[in-house]
């Protein structure tokens, strides 16, 4: 086990600068970790040895050359399969896409490299980003380094479990409903959803482009906010991609003050339907912000009890539509029915045989809500209520500077428990969600375990739209206080992560 | 209740060509009616007057010039991931059916 691995970025960048370390060194130690248990973990779907060590020998020359290039120059990053990428294939989780190269880098992607970071690999996900389990994944479900008979949430549950088992120190992920912060609930990480259009969305895998955001995964609150500054800023690539100036985030980070913040409790999102476990650890959270400076009051988002329903008819409707580039013509897969066919049936093979079963249900579920006799009442009245939960949130925004609420209402469930049942595992997303519809920011960080079943339990921070920085100070804040309780980091409680070779039996074998 | 049938499944699917086979098509129609009988809450939740919002982050027209930058495709790239090509343009099967 090597130790470089169980450091944060933020660490690595100082051991870099330092001369302790050399990039190759850190990069090797993270290709043999996943070498030495990625079998059991599957975060990643393809992982670029060969090139990572190429950009971590450059990196090294940039040092000794006094030429580097940011202060995470050599460290390394995993990539979400939804970011395309020229040198490794990018599939969003789909057998449509197996293979594909794409013919240029995503702007995240492309900012990571023009900073010195070292991609690792591409990170497994839900199929399109459609799912809250990375079960939708055409290649195969990743597991939850905390229990691997578990799901690591999704659909970034590859990013998320990756950062969890220390196969990377960060990662990108992207957040439609919760992608982000949903993993890091489940995984005991952090995950950002930045302000819509704080990050440029151009080279994502679309799914719903009114909703889609990319944002860091990570296990500490300043590593999210180094890799954000790496990321954010305006792309002229992408239209609806903000010209704000923004803040250090790692200066919101690393200066968290709570003295006078006030902060509201979301009342629908407080008790009912959420897990005993998941409860207590988002109230002693509370407690304790509350003890050290941070004001606690309620307030109510009546709007928020429709969201599920307006989401799941608003995503539909624009995957439908962005899916249609999978066309069998211009990239991906093609099939063609026995004894040939016109483009259209060709397209309609292609399109059965590279979808999986979640997908399709999208589709075919966007294709009825924009279906002419349907549109108005489905798509319209979800839209109208997207304009109501703005409302309820400008109107709590008045009086609060940031929102809390549990980040999900469960731990992580087992593998194929909620495979079945897609309305009950959307219903998981109730408390994620209300951020994409509205375009503000949301983190995710540790808030500790759940008595019933030793798994990790997050909670969520929300501000409004711009104001990315605040997630930063009362999430930083709160790590401090938890980290000093805990006598270190809520993941150094996942015994099994640490057991040479012994790694999937002994977290089967319930070393909690 | 929702209105989904098999039938209405089949003609869906045809419209986002995809070509379903009946288990497919059985299965989905029983998902689909459960799932649209839970969506359609929506039509309860909002006013006649309540306005519609289509994007979080109000933002006016985006323009650029109108000028070719460096940074585009080439021909060869944009047909780099194409299941055939004939070297300069993407090939696909007959575009029209007998009955056309």
């Amino acid at each position: 086990m090597s130790e470089l691995t169980h450091h944060t970025a933020a660490e690595l960048a100082d051991a870099l600068a330092s001369g302790a370390t050399t990039s190759v060194a850190i990069t090797q130690a993270h290709l043999d970790r996943i070498a030495e248990i990625d079998a059991d973990v599957h975060a990643y779907l393809h992982v670029n040895a060969e090139v990572s060590l190429a950009a971590a020998q450059a990196s090294d020359e940039r040092r000794a050359a006094g030429k580097t290039l940011n202060a995470l120059d050599g460290v390394p990053v995993a990539i979400k399969d939804v970011l395309v990428t020229t040198d490794m294939p990018s599939t969003a989780g789909s057998k449509i896409l197996e293979g594909w190269m794409s013919p240029y880098d995503a702007t995240p992607v492309r900012k990571l490299r023009e900073a010195g970071l070292i991609p690792l690999g591409k990170t497994n996900m839900d199929e399109f980003a459609m799912g809250s389990s990375t079960e939708h994944s055409a290649y195969g479900p990743t597991r939850n380094p905390w229990d691997l008979t578990r799901i690591p949430g999704g659909s970034g549950g590859g990013s998320a479990a990756a950062v969890a088992a220390f196969e990377a120190p960060f990662a990108l992920g992207s957040d439609t409903g919760g992608s982000i912060r949903q993993p890091a609930h489940v995984t005991g990480t952090v995950g950002v959803k930045p302000t819509y259009g704080g990050v440029s969305r151009y080279g994502a895998i679309a799914l719903a482009s009114s909703l889609d955001q990319i944002g860091p995964c990570s296990r500490t609150v300043l590593d999210a906010a180094l890799l954000h500054d790496v990321i954010k800023g305006h792309d002229r690539h992408d239209s609806t991609s903000l010209t704000d100036n923004w803040p250090s985030f790692a200066d919101a980070a690393r200066h968290a003050n709570l003295t006078g913040v006030r902060i509201g409790v979301i009342k629908q999102l407080n008790g009912d339907g959420f897990q005993a476990g998941v409860m207590a650890r988002f109230r002693e959270s509370l407690d304790m912000l509350a003890a050290n400076g941070a004001e606690i009051v309620e307030v109510d988002l009546p709007a928020i009890e429709h969201a599920v329903a307006a989401y799941y008819l608003i995503l539909p409707a624009e995957a439908s539509s962005n899916l249609a580039k999978f066309d069998s013509v211009r990239f991906g897969m093609r099939v063609t029915p026995t004894g040939g066919g016109t483009v259209e049936q060709v397209m309609s093979a292609t399109r059965d045989a590279g979808f999986g079963a979640e997908v399709k249900r999208r589709i075919i579920l966007g294709t009825y809500a924009l279906s002419a006799g349907y549109y108005d009442a489905y798509y319209g009245s979800a839209q109208k209520v997207r304009t109501l939960v703005q409302q309820d949130f400008a109107n709590a925004f008045a009086g609060v500077d940031v929102l809390a609420s549990p980040t999900a209402p469960t731990t992580a469930w087992k593998l194929g428990e909620q495979l079945d049942d897609p309305l009950a595992m959307w219903r998981g997303d109730v408390a994620t969600i209300p951020a994409n519809l509205a375009g503000i920011p949301g983190i995710s960080i540790p808030a500790g375990l759940a008595e019933e079943d030793g798994m990790p339990v997050g909670i969520q921070f929300l501000a409004p739209a711009r104001e990315d920085a605040r997630l930063y100070n009362v999430a930083g804040a709160l790590e401090s206080l938890l980290t000093t309780t805990w006598g270190g980091s809520l993941l150094s409680q996942n015994r099994g992560l640490d057991t040479p070779g012994g790694y999937s039996t002994s977290v089967k074998g319930g070393a909690r | 209740m929702s209105d989904i049938s098999e039938e209405r499944v089949r003609h869906l699917a045809g419209l986002a060509r995809i070509d379903l086979s009946d288990s497919e098509v059985t299965a989905l129609t029983a998902e689909l009616a459960q799932i649209v009988d839970v969506v359609a809450q929506v039509t309860n939740a909002v006013e006649a007057d309540t306005p519609a919002t289509s994007h979080p982050i109000p933002l006016t027209n985006v323009y650029r010039e109108d000028v070719v930058t460096d940074d585009v495709l080439t021909q060869e790239q944009a047909l780099s991931g194409a299941p055939e090509t004939d070297g300069s343009r993407f090939v696909v099967s007959a575009i029209l059916g007998e009955e056309q």
